[in-house]
């Protein structure tokens, strides 16, 4: 025989949570190199060694084509490095600001790197570094 | 023991570093508006030149030799104080900015690898290499005796800049508070150095050897706590980090002097502008903004008017919007016609660490939607450099501007502006 069982609906009936998450999921493979991300190169880091003694300086003038540098790059001036013999500088001559290569030996000299231009021997007493020029920048393309 | 390192006269020589043909040569700054000389070199003081002097009676004077003046470069002071700072950081392991051209030093302990004074001249040395700038440099057991040993070592050339007052050097430190006049010393003012002079006290030394507690009773414990330390008792510790500010204040003296209401309004917006993103810098929220106007006190033939408006806000904010609006209704409760307005401002008071606070059921203001992401696209904008974004109540050409007709370039700020040298 067959009986009949009714099931009554129930009174207080049991709720079920489900968590539903709020954050989207994205779908796709991780990134396997998402755990070796490193900094990106600073050219900072490169060109300057001491920001607090570094400054920038517009080159002007004739080209110093010995070594490349032209009218309107930007020196990178380190004011802290000690000047040795042979390192280019900026030098101050007549009150202005100029690009040099110094010489220590045989006696105290700033020569110009161009052939128009003669070795100037100031008195050592009055011979002013601003600084020593650790790095140039020459854009390849003129405008901005 | 305490070091103080200050650049001698910094704005001077802020000016001199990039022109070397002034080298030499007498430089004097002027202060905002070319008001009057606030910053005077060594030539220049030769001349007789002194510290607040007007300008349109110095461009009368004549000299023996031209005096290079200029406007203050404040884009300049700034960039070589921090400049500054960062050297001595290098060589000092705690370092305190006390103002833009000087810094207290904890050097304790340094005495066990280098002698005090020899640590001075390194330290001087550091910061002329790096930046051409000159410091002088003040060392004792306590911040007013390094103050006192810094004025001493610029008032006596033999001392080279550099000079240490030490505990076992008791007859030194006694000689030298004897020369130092009651009114140099650091936290002793003019009121006082005259009533310190009614009771007989005119030099460092007999303040040192007052009583403490007489002094606590006559004056206050701040000059008791000064007594205490012209002793080598330390009472003032090095503060690295400031405390949180109570009050953020922008005013300015116009250019030119304000008649109109149109000026003085975008003057004020611009003021708020200023403050609100003050107030962002210091993670703060404010609850009262107040706006202050006045004439000049010496203008002859006009009548003096100033004032003073405030207003509480319902919800600390610090959304540069709700300042101005803030501003603008407290102007128009003082705002009068028919006067020359020389200086105003607008002050932000009553902080709170946040923006959160109990709303009223029937307040209309309610906090505006997204305001902190707004405020942080516009200050990244205007400290990223590339451009400026504000808001049109402060206009476009304003004829208010601070006056700086003789200022030189931001040598270190602005690629359109970096010194030059010529290639020859």
């Amino acid at each position: 025989m067959t009986s009949i069982q009714f099931i009554k609906a129930s009174q207080e009936p049991e709720i079920l949570q489900l968590p539903l998450f709020a954050d989207t999921v994205p779908c796709g493979f991780p990134s396997p190199a998402q755990d070796y991300v490193e900094a990106e190169l600073d050219l900072n880091d490169y060109c300057i060694l001491r920001p607090s003694s570094t400054y920038f300086v517009r080159a002007i003038g004739n080209s110093m084509t010995d070594i490349g540098l032209h009218s309107g790059d930007l020196l990178i001036v380190d004011k802290a490095e000690r000047p040795q013999h042979g390192d280019i500088v900026i030098a101050e001559i007549e009150g202005e600001f100029t690009v040099k290569r110094l010489l220590l030996t045989p006696r105290p000299g700033l020569q110009a790197m161009n052939p128009a231009y003669p070795t100037l021997y100031p008195d050592p007493e009055q011979l002013q570094i601003f600084g020593v020029v650790t790095a140039f920048i020459h854009k390849t393309r003129n405008g901005d | 023991m305490f070091a103080l390192a200050d650049v001698n006269s910094f704005y001077a020589s802020c000016e001199g570093v990039f022109r070397p043909d002034l080298r030499g040569q007498p430089i004097v700054c002027l202060s905002n508006n070319d008001g009057c000389v606030i910053a005077r070199n060594a030539a220049a003081k030769a001349l007789g030149i002194k510290m607040g002097v007007p300008w349109f009676q110095l461009k009368g004077t004549d000299f023996p030799t031209k005096i290079h003046v200029f406007s203050s470069n404040y884009e300049l002071y700034a960039s070589l104080s921090n400049r500054v700072m960062a050297h001595i950081e290098a060589l000092a392991p705690r370092v305190e900015q006390y103002s833009i051209d000087e810094m207290f030093l904890d050097i304790r302990g340094i005495d066990r690898c280098i002698q005090y004074e020899d640590f001075g001249r390194q330290l001087r040395e550091h910061v002329k290499a790096g930046t051409g700038l000159t410091i002088g440099v003040g060392m004792g057991p306590s911040k007013t005796l390094a103050k006192s040993a810094q004025w001493a070592s610029k008032e006596w050339p033999q001392f080279g800049g550099v000079l240490a007052l030490t505990v076992d050097n008791p007859r030194r430190t006694e000689k030298l508070l004897s020369l130092q006049p009651a009114g140099e010393i650091w936290g002793v003012g003019n009121r006082i150095a005259k009533k310190l002079a009614t009771m007989g006290i005119t030099t460092a030394l007999q303040l040192a050897q007052a009583n403490p507690t007489f002094i606590r009773r006559n004056f206050n414990v701040v000059l008791e706590r000064t007594v205490r330390e012209l002793n080598g008792e330390p009472c003032i510790s090095l503060e690295e980090a400031p405390p949180p500010k109570q009050q953020i204040v922008c005013s300015r003296s116009f250019g030119e002097r304000i008649t109109t209401y149109e000026s003085m309004r975008q003057a004020i917006c611009q003021y708020a502008e200023r403050a609100a993103e003050k107030l962002r810098g210091e993670r703060q929220f404010c609850r009262h903004v107040t706006v202050f106007v006045k004439t000049s006190p010496f203008a002859v033939n006009e009548p003096y008017y100033g004032n003073v408006a405030s207003e509480q806000l319902l919800v600390p904010t610090q959304d540069t919007r709700d300042v101005i609006a803030a501003a603008i209704r407290s102007l128009d409760r003082i705002w009068q016609d028919n006067h020359r307005y020389a200086k105003a401002g607008v002050m932000l008071n009553d902080f709170t660490p946040t923006g959160v606070s109990q709303l009223n059921l029937f307040d209309e203001v309610q906090p505006r939607a997204c305001s902190s992401e707004l405020m942080k696209v516009l200050d990244g904008i205007n400290h990223s450099g590339l451009g400026k974004v504000w808001f049109a109540g402060r206009g476009i050409a304003p004829e208010w501007k601070m006056k700086r007709e003789m200022l030189s370039p931001a040598y270190t700020t602005r690629w359109s502006e970096i010194p030059k040298a010529r290639l020859l």
